[in-house]
């Protein structure tokens, strides 16, 4: 391939700048009546709150590069993706294409939902930027891209979603574009079509097409992109080698999760005391006569919400999930060791106690549950401030947020201080496998059958 | 302006498709189809045809054959005031295009227009039944002038689809004042009743209106006796129109920019 410095940029976008005018705290619908009175017919147009969609970007892809732009909602993707279209103008900056650009931002816009789809492609392909000619010439390709051979001539406003959009695509992507505009439209579509698609864009690539791909499938930028973009609210954030740029992504998505896990955390354990302690007096839960309805859980165990009870005779007063290096997280890879760490108080000694830890994903499945007494440890003796460490060497579960119980209660179940589903983790995956476990596993093939990596999985 | 002004042409095989679109997609499913190009206007020269003659009959002087007469103004006006209602919505009911496709959005206030321009045609055919089954005084010589006439219609239609397209996109209240603007503007104008029979005040108010040109010179190729008389009213109307078109366009491009986020 040409290496990049030399050949000459498909796409640049310099310094470029989009605002959007908000219409917060402004009269959404102007009337011409005040507009004519106030002869504010053009200033009224000129934006006075705005919204920075896109902040002092500078972009370039040379000829014949894939570019994949990744970010979060709302960083600016699109608005990049419609500026390089050239369907929005930027507020400052400047964006030259160089070429025919197509784009699959919205596929099959502009289809009349009351005519055939052999008259749609026509007009689409028109759109688009072709002439009847070449259309006519393509014509049957598009058909046969799409598998509309036998509806062709049927309504469109009879096509299943599927349909229309395969047909979308199919016009968009016959425009034979030099520049190739791709806005996350492979999440559409089934996996046959998906995979054409691909092959599609790798037969741009081949024939040394400029494709800027919006998407939130990281594993498609690792895999197909020579570069890719972060933008981050506006900004670009990183760029450069694919995976680096991936890498840090994740990264930082993971923080942001572990801070809002965190801050989750904070806030249902603050409810669930204040549920519990009565402020006047501060002292009575651990007294042994606290009244019983607090000693008690719910009647129903099982379709119980979050919430915390007991006597308080013995208090859990901290509980931490810790990560492999024993930093405080609640965001894990699968298959990561945890440790849950628990810290406990008993004002007075007691002998008769049961620690016990349960593990739930969203759908309220218990995943795993076990306690002291279940694996045969007679309690003794506990008094003053305490730490139990569960460490689990390796958190097989799949991907998906879990919450946890923490308990401390006697043989007989009355509880001391019952924690339930107060505590939340996150187990992250870069496979998308399903259930509850992963066990450890390996594939071995013998025979004639071979298998080539594809890695069509996200984050 | 001039540069994207000058990029139009290039789009005339879209316009073209478009209007055809628009044709088919609008008697789509209907069994009478294309007929109702027809019965519409006939239907309205029935209703009007019977009020002034029977309900009401103050038939002005020298309107005589009077559904003739009416019919001369009253089918230019459908298609002027159809085009207007139409474009100005055009741009709103066509934000998936402007927002998602790389279009130009003056295609849509021009393709409005011209397909309603192409029903204006297709109701033709009624009027020459008329001509032929009343005996119309023709010349080839008035008949020339028609297809001026229709031209200056067309740009001077196209400039007010433009801006009021580009600005029903800011100023949504418009379509609602368009439509009783519309019905003001069709009684400010010779259609039901004869210009040369209006009092002299009523005269010079309507010099004053673009269309009461439009329609006298229908008018006068198509109904009236003589020779066309009213030609350099027409004329002058259709430079203006010109202009009026190039400022419309003006307005339009002015406001481009703001299509794609305001729709």
């Amino acid at each position: 391939m040409t290496p990049a410095s030399t050949s000459r940029p498909a796409i640049q976008v310099v310094r470029a700048s989009k605002l959007y005018r908000r219409y917060a705290h402004r009269k959404q619908f102007a009337t011409l009546k005040s507009a004519l009175l106030t002869r504010s017919l053009i200033s009224n147009l000129e934006p006075e709150e705005t919204f920075t969609a896109l902040n002092d970007i500078t972009v370039t892809v040379p000829a014949g590069r894939t570019l994949g732009v990744i970010g979060r909602n709302g960083s600016g993707k699109s608005t990049l993706l419609k500026l390089v279209a050239g369907i929005t103008k930027p507020t400052s900056g400047t964006v030259t294409v160089a070429g025919r650009v197509s784009a699959l931002i919205e596929l099959g816009a502009g289809f009349h939902p009351e005519i055939s789809g052999r008259e749609n492609v026509f007009i689409n392909g028109i759109m688009l930027g072709l002439s009847k000619r070449e259309i006519t010439r393509r014509f049957d390709e598009i058909v046969e891209f799409a598998e509309l051979q036998e509806f062709i001539d049927a309504p469109v406003k009879t096509y299943s979603s599927g349909m229309y959009m395969r047909l979308g695509f199919a016009v968009a992507i016959h425009v034979d574009p030099d520049v190739l505009l791709v806005d996350e439209v492979l999440a559409v579509g089934d996996e046959g079509f998906t995979h054409r698609c691909l092959d599609k864009f790798a037969e741009f690539k081949r024939r040394g097409k400029t494709i800027l791909l919006v998407t939130h499938s990281l594993g498609l930028v690792e895999r197909f992109c020579d570069e890719a973009l972060w933008l981050d609210a506006g900004r670009v954030k990183g760029s450069g080698d694919p995976k680096r740029i991936v890498g840090a992504y994740i990264t930082d998505v993971e923080t942001t999760e572990e801070k809002q896990l965190a801050a989750d955390d904070a806030r249902a354990r603050e409810s669930a005391t204040a549920v519990m302690v009565s402020p006047d007096e501060p002292g009575s839960a651990v007294l042994p006569d606290t009244p019983i309805e607090t000693a008690t859980g719910p009647a129903d165990m099982f379709r119980a919400a979050e919430g915390r009870w007991g006597s308080r005779e013995v208090e859990i007063v901290d509980v931490e999930f810790e990560s492999g290096g024993g930093t405080s997280s609640h965001v894990f890879r699968s298959g990561d060791p945890m440790t849950l760490k628990i810290s406990l108080r008993a004002p007075l000694p007691v002998d008769d106690f049961v620690i016990g830890v349960g593990i739930f994903n969203a759908e309220g499945v218990c995943c795993y549950g076990t306690n002291t007494s279940i694996e045969s440890l007679q309690s003794e003796r506990l008094h003053g401030d305490a730490e139990v460490r569960f460490s689990i060497d390796a958190l097989d579960l799949v991907e998906g947020t879990y919450k946890v119980d923490v308990a401390v209660h006697k043989l007989d179940g009355y509880p001391y201080d019952y924690h339930r589903l107060l505590y939340t983790f996150r187990v992250k995956s870069r496979t998308k496998d399903v259930g509850i476990y992963r066990p450890r596993h390996e594939w071995h093939f013998s025979g004639e059958m071979t298998f080539r990596r594809t890695d069509t999985s996200g984050s | 302006m001039l540069r994207n002004l000058s990029q139009l042409p290039r789009y005339r095989a879209l316009i073209q498709s478009l209007v055809a679109r628009e044709l088919k997609a609008r008697y789509r499913g209907s069994v009478l189809g294309f007929f109702w190009s027809f019965i519409n206007p006939l239907l309205l020269l029935l209703i009007y045809t019977f009020v002034f003659k029977y309900v009401m009959p103050a038939q002005p002087e020298g309107t005589d054959p009077y559904p003739l007469f009416m019919f001369c103004g009253l089918l230019p006006w459908t298609w002027f005031s159809a085009s207007l209602i139409e474009s100005s919505g055009v741009l709103i009911s066509g934000g998936n295009l402007i927002k998602k496709v790389l279009f130009p959005a003056e295609i849509l206030p021009i393709v409005t227009v011209t397909a309603n321009m192409v029903h204006f045609f297709l109701a033709l055919p009624i009027l020459v039944f008329f001509l032929i089954w009343f005996r119309a005084p023709l010349t080839v010589f008035e008949l020339a002038w028609f297809p001026v006439v229709v031209l200056v219609q067309y740009v001077f239609t196209l400039g007010c689809a433009l801006i009021l397209s580009a600005l029903t996109v800011h100023f949504r209240d418009i379509r609602d004042i368009l439509a009783n603007l519309l019905t003001l503007w069709f009684f400010a104008t010779p259609i039901i009743y004869s210009y040369k029979a209006a009092p002299d005040l009523a005269r010079r108010f309507m010099n004053l209106n673009p269309f009461a040109h439009l329609a006298i010179s229908y008018q006068e190729i198509l109904f009236f006796p003589g020779p066309f008389g009213h030609w350099k009213w027409l004329v002058a109307l259709g430079v203006a129109s010109a202009a009026f078109f190039l400022f419309g366009y003006f307005v339009f491009d002015r406001l481009r920019d703001s299509f794609a986020e305001e729709v």
